[in-house]
């Protein structure tokens, strides 16, 4: 959220890059957690899922960054306006894509226009920064989004059913965990995935003062 | 009990499908709210207003737009519904209870972007409810989201003063916590007779 690049910077990779990992809604940044947990009980709903976000971020965010000089600053309620109209459309091209996707996602296509993801972009980036820039990030946030769905929906899917998009993955001697498949299941994934990113990001700081202080001592006996 | 009567309208939102722990509605507050019990008590307080006001003129709205079949309109109205309820809530506490609008005061926006009072708009309105079942929908949603809150930050309160390792830090904790109270809820599920 505290993204303060100021408007003049170059478009980088970086603007990229930083939704997919540094900067991951998800697993980082907490945010669009409620859709996160409800449709990740498979690979293809996490996917339809994530496609469905990165339309509406990508889009909605496009016009809160073109519409970013007309709107004042203090109607925050149009940047819903322009979220809620993309979503409805969403809602009805599923409907006419797929309707066993639209009634397993349910009501939760329609809940993308109050995922706190699409609104905090549209409110501390695009509202400050040029169109080109804004899509960019916007697709990068998306597609972190996306893949921290797939992430938990991978594992719920393989340990709930066995499956993998589908396919049999554990031959029939293996006896599904359904609660995977349950509420509990996506709380305790998504707790699983978090401590492992913070495990992670624990070793990197410890390898950083270690890789710090053994420069130090090297410096140190130089000096002597 | 009959399926739509309206205690197990109530008990259905409160318990058998709690709005926070088995469907997954209103995460953001119930992570970021939930430290403290004094501010989870006046969130959940909060909740339950908001919900029943903006739930109500859902209803109203939604009678409105089926009589002129403009339904496709339903998500933008139901967004600005309860916008502008939140900020009718905050006007009025602000002129007559100025006590409980300094208690509350700080958690109403936050409210606005809360999933929990738009999931309950939209499924009273995908259910097919009549008014008095829309406010019990509303009243066991919302009491059911002040639950879970409540139990959320009482566990957390305990948990400050355990020795954890480092890595269970900032939310990773809180949802195993939530997947553990999830599994407790699903004990709910025959209540009624019905299921879910």
């Amino acid at each position: 959220m505290a993204e303060s690049t100021p408007s003049d910077t170059p478009l980088t990779l970086e603007v990229f890059t930083a939704g997919l990992w540094r900067e991951n809604p998800v697993f980082v940044m907490m945010l669009g957690l409620c859709p996160t947990l409800a449709v990740t009980n498979s690979v293809i709903n996490s996917l339809a899922m994530g496609a469905a976000s990165i339309f509406v971020l990508v889009c909605s965010n496009a016009l809160v960054s073109v519409l970013r000089k007309l709107i004042p600053k203090q109607i925050r309620i149009t940047a819903y306006i322009i979220i809620a109209t993309f979503v409805t459309m969403v809602d009805y091209i599923i409907q006419a894509i797929s309707l066993d996707l639209y009634n397993a996602l349910g009501a939760f296509i329609q809940l993308i226009v109050v995922n706190c993801l699409i609104l905090g972009r549209a409110e501390a980036y695009a509202s400050r920064n040029s169109l080109g820039k804004t899509v960019v990030s916007a697709l990068g946030m998306g597609l972190g989004f996306t893949f921290a769905l797939v992430c938990l929906g991978g594992v719920r899917e393989l340990l709930g059913a066995s499956t993998l998009l589908g396919f049999q993955v554990f031959s029939s001697n293996y006896e599904p965990w359904v609660v995977m498949l349950l509420p509990p299941g996506g709380f305790i994934v998504l707790g699983c995935w978090l401590l492992l990113f913070n495990w992670l990001k624990q070793r990197k700081t410890t390898k950083m003062i270690a890789a710090e202080e053994a420069m130090d001592t090297t410096r140190q006996i130089e000096t002597s | 009990m009959q399926p739509d009567s309206l205690i197990f309208i109530f008990i259905n939102a409160f318990l058998i499908n709690n709005f926070v722990l088995a469907l997954f509605l209103g995460l953001c507050p119930f992570v970021g709210v939930s430290a403290k019990r004094e501010t989870a008590f006046n969130m959940s307080l909060a909740t339950i207003f908001v919900m029943f006001v903006s739930s109500t003129s859902a209803y109203g709205i939604n009678l409105v737009l089926q009589y002129f079949d403009l339904q496709f309109l339903r998500l933008i109205s139901y967004i600005a519904i309860i916008a502008s309820a939140v900020q009718l809530v905050e006007m009025t506490m602000k002129k007559f209870t100025p006590a409980l609008f300094r208690a509350l005061g700080i958690y109403l926006p936050l409210i606005t972007t809360n999933c929990a009072i738009l999931g309950v708009a939209l499924f009273q309105t995908f259910r097919e409810y009549d008014f008095l079942q829309c406010v019990a929908f509303s009243l066991g949603a919302g009491a059911g989201f002040g639950l879970a809150i409540m139990l959320m930050a009482g566990l957390r309160e305990k948990l400050e003063l355990a020795n954890l390792p480092n890595i269970t830090q900032a939310a990773a904790l809180s949802m195993i916590l939530a997947g553990i109270l999830s599994m407790t809820f699903m004990g709910f599920a025959g209540l009624g007779g019905g299921g879910a």
